[in-house]
């Protein structure tokens, strides 16, 4: 039976790619889906296209292939990576630039179509009325003041983009998913409306598309993350997707990291709303039926994915600028650290009065007590803490309010509680993004996509 | 007895634009039983009091002996927007593991232990 082996790539912009290595050397795969878009990147890219106009792409997209395109072609493995963010076409450029002066080969795919944020008052006026999902609340709220608008695209261009003989497809946003579903429509040649088939598909992208998530990596529990081996030897994720369905999820021989019932059902349902109904461009995936058939030595077997007609929109998410953010941060000793944590938060409050300075919100966060825990730290601890870091932030619309509270720390030093440490310099404003998730008929979107292979020798 | 969820479970969380979402898998199926009788959403609702402002949803998975739940209106906004250390809400599962359910001392997993 033909089957088609899928490697993950990253599963965010930062990741690493040290562990694709061993999946394009060992893990005999065909493929490699590299999710480079996490759902607020394009707000970091469209900061640097501000900047440099031929900037907007995720820049880890050049070192990543020069160093892994030499081994990747020796063995005729392809890369799907959404690295092109909002400027698919810098980044080919970049690819290409740094391929010629290596001497590499290779035909690159370029997917465009995703950005709407030129074309809001158009689609306003075909009938798309770009109301806010939850809330349903009018985009006029916001509209001035987007900074991103992109529409998740499904399969179907990636998978026209490899029929074109493409090595290498460059897309901007596409559903995360999709990096592995474009590859397995390609090869396995399934009918765009078979819904099961394309759910057994859809459920594998999602397994793949964080990397080291399905292989033990963050996996969340108490004690069982340390029987985890070998984290610096962790191996991503492969999946071997067969004609009829069936998915085998593994990693390359002798890779560290675990693939078992419990890293794979972790992964699965991680970021999902309605299991039952989760929506992809492509198909609608009921979880509720999978069958994970954990077979020892890191070999999981998936089958009974149920899948409902894709669709008639597609999601798209808006980004706007919504205030400014202002940060101090200051750390102290026993004794008494909570106690002198609390003193220093009542301090910054009553220099924010003298200045009347009155932010929509002000935040205090204990760093060693409840910074990330919140209400449900254990009170019991909080008198008796060896050192805690008090981090204070605001919101505002006021960029210079933003800017001036973090100045407001340093004065602690000498004339605040005593035995502090910590306090590594003052930080400026923080640009807030609010999102603006909404849906968009396909028709609107699906006729702008475009697909432009070009070759690199 | 009361049971704190960390010794019989394991959790992940992860967020998407206000909303923090968290899977809960019991590590066997007589505890996957007791976690879908005690851990309801009016449960869930007192336990997140702090940081949701919306909503609770629960859905249980017998097939992955899992309960999905998800946190509306939990995240100030969303990541961009929020003010807080944990703005990716990745902690949140941690949090959940901090509840104490009743569950009888002949589960698999506390015997074991």
């Amino acid at each position: 039976m033909k089957s088609v082996r899928i490697g993950a790539g990253l599963g965010f912009y930062g990741d690493s790619w040290r562990p694709v290595r061993a999946s394009v050397e060992s893990g005999n795969v065909q493929y490699i889906a590299s999710d480079h878009l996490a759902e607020l990147t394009l707000a970091i890219l469209q900061k640097d296209r501000q900047k440099d106009p031929s900037a907007g792409y995720t820049r880890d997209v050049v070192p990543m292939l020069l160093e892994l395109w030499p081994l990747a072609a020796e063995r005729g493995v392809k890369f799907v990576m959404n690295a092109g963010g909002l400027n698919p076409h810098g980044a080919r450029d970049a690819v290409a630039r740094a391929f010629k002066e290596k001497g590499y080969t290779a035909k690159i795919a370029v997917v465009t179509g995703d950005s709407i944020s030129e074309r809001i008052d158009e689609l306003q006026a075909g009938g798309e009325t770009l109301a806010h999902l939850d809330t349903a609340a009018d985009i006029a709220t916001v509209r001035d003041r987007i900074v991103f608008a992109n529409a998740y695209l499904g399969a179907a261009p990636i998978a026209e983009a490899l029929a074109q003989g493409a090595d290498i497809v460059i897309t901007g946003r596409v559903a995360d998913a999709a990096l592995s579903l474009g590859p397995i429509m390609h090869e396995l040649g399934w009918r765009w409306d078979d819904w099961e088939k394309l759910a057994q598909g859809l459920t594998v992208g999602h397994l793949l598309e964080c990397s080291g998530q399905a292989t033990g990596g963050n996996f969340g529990s108490a004690g069982e993350w340390a029987k985890v081996q070998n984290f610096v030897g962790l191996g991503y994720p492969i999946a071997e997707v067969s004609e009829d369905g069936t998915a085998v999820v593994t990693k390359a021989p002798g890779t560290g990291g675990r693939v078992t019932f419990d890293t794979l059902r972790q992964q699965l349902l991680y970021e999902v709303h309605n299991p039952h109904a989760y929506y992809s461009p492509d198909v609608v995936l009921d979880m509720g039926t999978l069958n994970f058939d954990d077979r020892g030595n890191d070999s999981v077997r998936i089958t009974g994915a149920t899948g409902a007609k894709r669709p008639d929109t597609l999601k798209v998410v808006a980004g706007y600028h919504d205030g400014w953010m202002g940060t101090g941060m200051i750390g102290f000793s026993w004794p008494d650290a909570y106690l002198k944590c609390e003193t220093a938060v009542n301090i910054i409050k009553g220099l924010m009065e003298e200045r009347g300075w009155k932010p929509d919100e002000i935040n205090a966060e204990y760093i060693g007590y409840n910074s990330l825990l919140g209400a449900n730290a254990d009170p019991a601890q909080r008198d008796n803490l060896n050192e805690c870091f008090i981090r204070m932030t605001i919101r505002t619309t006021d960029k210079r309010m933003a800017d001036g509270f973090g100045r407001l720390f340093p004065w602690l030093g000498l004339s605040g509680p005593p035995y502090v440490g910590g306090f590594k310099g003052v930080q400026g404003a923080k640009e807030l993004l609010g999102l603006w998730p909404t849906l968009v008929r396909r028709e609107a979107i699906e006729p702008r996509v475009a697909i432009d292979v070009e070759a690199i020798a | 007895m009361k049971v704190g969820l960390w010794k019989i479970a394991h959790a992940r969380s992860g967020d998407k634009a206000d909303r923090a979402d968290i899977g809960l898998f019991a590590y066997d199926a007589p505890t996957y039983a007791v976690l879908k009788r005690e851990v309801t959403r009016e449960r869930l609702a007192v336990h997140f009091a702090d940081i949701c402002k919306g909503p609770v949803e629960l859905y249980p998975l017998d097939n992955l002996l899992a309960l999905k739940i998800v946190l509306n209106a939990a995240l100030q906004g969303g990541a961009a927007r929020s003010l807080r250390m944990d703005n990716l809400g990745k902690s949140v599962a941690a949090q959940l593991l901090r509840m104490e359910i009743e569950a009888p001392a002949d589960l698999p997993r506390l015997a074991r232990a």
